[in-house]
């Protein structure tokens, strides 16, 4: 299997120029894979795919009577970032971040952005993240969102957007960790010849950025990471942070609110839990503040927050940011609280909510993407060019009942990387989903989840929606 | 260590050790039948009756033939101790603890489990005496592994405990085949055919050279003494006592021969009850009494020990509004009904 006859089209091409003209830093790449005989990549992928099963790297599918998983399928042909325009997204990621913590900080305290009429008040409170318990909390250090993966495509003209940031629990990084470790035993000599920036510091980092959430004067601290459970998709990897981190991972029924502090149920009775890396929503972490439904949450959870007795990552009421329409406002942020403009720029978008923009949506929906404002994992969404008369009209009811929670999007025309599909290479589209942590520093792990569209043609790149996944490297030429 | 922790390591290392010992009872069966004079009914009901769960069987299948209880006890995935099941619940709570346990336990675990399922549609007669092998060699693997691989503290006593109280449990079960197997007439006892079965009997607890080593001679009094009161051989019912109390007093710093809370005190007396027992004393309540009371003194043991580690009951104070609700607790009792026999 060679690249000679991988022709990347009328796209933009992460790894090739143009037809046999490899970009100067993929070249090392195409070269190794082109010397391999005849079904060795293939061979390869296989091997790959099944280390990953063997091993367990899997994500539950919601819906399966026998519990199982499924690896989340993973491509060998990874996709390569030059370096110096690395450099560009770092830099955007970190002031987009920045500028994300101080508005978060803002609408909980003083909102002098709303005052200042940068942003309306009832776009913030009609927020489905924007929850009222946690106006006026002040957490550890005034950082709010500590983990973010922030969700970035690249455009026909080579130009980067960001698509939408996550900023509640973002899942994902332990695929990056281990794609690397399986690629690393797949290509060894390529990664002699390559300087390909490593991805491995990212537990280090991410335990160093829950201490910094300590409340103060602890010798040692006891962080855990906290989850729903084994039948939540993404438990292997809330799993795998607690095992890199060397923390215990712990679920709702673990823990207990006890003397003023939260608690955890060990053998030998209750031990005071410190900082919480949670992988649960908002809504779900105690039942006494907000869903008194939830089961995997502690009651009284809230209180030991707002006493400052605990550091909890992300803060809660982060996903306010996380809202499709806030999403909308971060060039405004990024104006208004640093005084810069944006590095990295949104894709357009138009808000249902605003009558103008509602009008323009309706007219175009055949033109355009449309998602609801709080949903995640590719569900509530329209493609507007592949859908069918009868789902716009339907889609056209559900936005005039709701406008305020739909934004709409030009269709855009994703990058694409070459894939192996079936037993030949092919041109898949992808997004990417850099992680990045702020404890003392804002810290952007090198890299990221390069999530692929397998279907052909496809756009959606969720795992949720058959999408897979490819290594990234950063790489200087 | 976090209370679910421990109940997941130590459910964890019951489950591979009960899917282990299942195989052990098919197998003797197998081999039973192959020294089996023609014309004999094939025994297969014993196997159905000592799990328990003969009402179940009934239901499920009807008529007890060799393929039923085969299916029903290695392959139903609705049977809850079906090696399958075993397997999957044993791969579930090894999941639950993945960021505790080494990987190589993950694996061996996961791979077992994977080699069973696949087994299940492919089983003949002909091929399940090796699959019971690969059965019992994966389990001993597992617990080689976890030997070798995972430090020994609190949660490695726990698994131990676990799979050593499991242990005590199945042979006890295994010894009480020989109850249900009805020789042809009272004048077979002592006969050939009645030493075939003790010896079967033996290799399916895995000890019969052991025991030959021992005794020479097959004799149903020093089978019996061998299985239940050895001190030395690693799979009688005093050794399983014996080290699960001494992992049980690793986690609690208490010396043995004393107790501090209810599960030290239940194992501690269930382990000197049989240090001062002798053979003639089981017999003179009977074999099949014996047993009958031990399994429950040995359920005893296991709620007390679930009470006392794992079921940490909340604050309540703190709590008032909420009734908690513990899926730990519900989990591990349903997994206590399910074991086998009750």
């Amino acid at each position: 299997m060679r690249f000679d006859t991988y022709d990347p089209g009328d796209f933009y091409d992460e790894l090739f120029i143009e037809k046999g003209k490899p970009r100067p830093q993929a070249n090392p790449l195409i070269d190794r894979i082109n010397s391999l005989s005849d079904g060795e990549l293939l061979q390869r992928q296989q091997a790959a795919q099944s280390a990953m099963f063997k091993l367990g790297i899997t994500f539950t599918v919601y819906g399966d009577s026998e519990g199982n998983e499924r690896i989340f399928p993973f491509d060998i042909i990874p996709r390569i970032v030059a370096a110096n325009e690395w450099a560009t997204l770092n830099r955007g990621l970190k002031q987009r971040i920045e500028a994300l913590n101080l508005f978060i900080a803002d609408i909980y305290g003083d909102q002098k952005i709303i005052k200042d009429g940068i942003i309306p008040i009832e776009l913030v409170h009609s927020a489905k993240g924007f929850l009222k318990p946690c106006i006026g909390l002040k957490p550890p250090k005034g950082i709010w969102c500590h983990i973010t993966g922030t969700d970035l495509v690249r455009e026909k003209d080579g130009q980067w957007y960001v698509l939408e940031d996550n900023m509640r629990c973002p899942s994902g990084v332990s695929y990056v960790l281990e794609n690397r470790r399986v690629m690393k035993s797949t290509f060894p000599q390529v990664f002699r010849t390559m300087d390909i920036q490593p991805v491995d510091e990212y537990p280090s980092h991410l335990l160093e950025t829950l201490l910094n959430l300590a409340p103060d004067n602890l010798p040692n601290p006891n962080v855990v990471v906290i989850t729903p459970g084994i039948y939540n998709s993404a438990y292997f990897e809330h799993s795998f942070l607690a095992q890199q981190m060397g923390v215990e991972l712990v679920e709702g029924k673990d823990l207990v609110v006890a003397d003023g502090y939260l608690q955890m149920r060990t053998t030998k009775g209750l031990k005071r839990v410190d900082v919480v890396y949670r992988r649960i929503d908002d809504d779900f972490i105690d039942p006494l503040a907000f869903r008194s439904d939830s089961l995997l949450g502690v009651p009284g959870l809230m209180d030991v927050y707002r006493s400052g007795r605990l550091g909890i990552a992300n803060a809660l009421g982060t996903g306010v940011a996380d809202d499709k329409a806030i999403y909308a406002y971060v060039p405004e942020m990024i104006r208004y609280y640093l005084g810069e403009d944006q590095i990295i720029p949104n894709v357009p978008t138009f808000l249902c909510g605003n009558p103008q923009h509602l009008d323009h949506v309706l007219a175009n929906l055949d033109k355009l993407v449309v998602k609801a404002a709080n949903e995640s994992g590719g569900y509530g969404m329209l493609i507007g060019t592949q859908a069918t008369a009868e789902q716009r009209e339907d889609f056209a009811d559900r936005i005039r009942a709701n406008p305020r929670n739909y934004i709409a999007q030009p269709t855009l025309c994703l990058s694409r990387v070459p894939t192996l599909i079936e037993s030949h290479i092919e041109g898949c589209h992808v997004d990417l989903r850099p992680y990045i942590l702020y404890g003392k520093d804002i810290y952007v792990n090198p890299g990221g989840l390069t999530r692929v569209a397998l279907k052909r043609g496809s756009l959606v790149v969720n795992s949720s929606q058959g999408g897979g996944s490819k290594d990234t490297w950063v790489v200087t030429e | 260590m976090l209370s679910r922790v421990a109940n997941s390591i130590y459910w964890l290392n019951r489950y591979v050790e009960r899917a282990e010992n299942i195989a052990r009872f098919i197998d003797v069966n197998l081999n039973l039948i192959l020294d089996s004079p023609t014309g004999m009914t094939q025994q297969w009901e014993p196997l159905v009756k000592i799990t328990g769960d003969a009402p179940l069987f009934q239901e499920r299948y009807g008529e007890v033939l060799p393929e039923n209880v085969i299916q029903f006890l290695a392959f139903d995935r609705d049977y809850p101790n079906s090696i399958l099941s075993c397997l999957q619940i044993a791969r579930e709570n090894a999941r639950s603890v993945r960021e505790v346990i080494s990987s190589e336990m993950w694996e061996q675990v996961n791979a077992f489990y994977m080699m069973v399922k696949e087994a299940a549609p492919k089983q003949n007669l002909a091929s399940l005496h090796d699959f019971f092998t690969q059965v019992k060699l994966a389990s001993h693997l597992f617990s080689g592994i976890m030997d070798a691989t995972m430090t020994h503290n609190e949660g490695w006593h726990f698994g131990q405990i676990g799979r050593l109280l499991e242990r005590a449990d199945k042979t006890s079960r295994i010894l009480d085949v020989k109850y249900y197997i009805l020789l042809p007439s009272v004048h077979d006892v002592g006969t050939t055919l009645d030493e075939i079965q003790w010896m079967s009997l033996l290799r399916s607890a895995s000890a019969y050279e052991m025991y030959r080593k021992r005794e020479h001679r097959i004799n149903p009094t020093l089978v019996a003494e061998f299985l239940i009161l050895d001190r030395e051989f690693p799979r009688s019912i005093r050794f399983c006592f014996l080290n699960a109390e001494r992992s049980l007093h690793e986690i609690t710093g208490t010396p043995v021969g004393t107790w501090r809370d209810p599960a030290e005190r239940a194992l501690g007396r269930l382990r000197s009850q049989l240090e001062y027992m002798t053979i003639a004393d089981i017999f003179e309540t009977g074999l099949h009494e014996f047993i009958n009371t031990l399994q429950e003194q040995l359920n005893g043991v296991g709620q007390s020990i679930f009470n006392a580690y794992f079921a940490l009951e909340p604050m309540v104070e703190a709590v008032e509004e909420i009734k908690p609700i513990s899926s730990l607790q519900t989990q591990t009792q349903t997994q206590t009904q399910t074991a086998i026999g009750s």
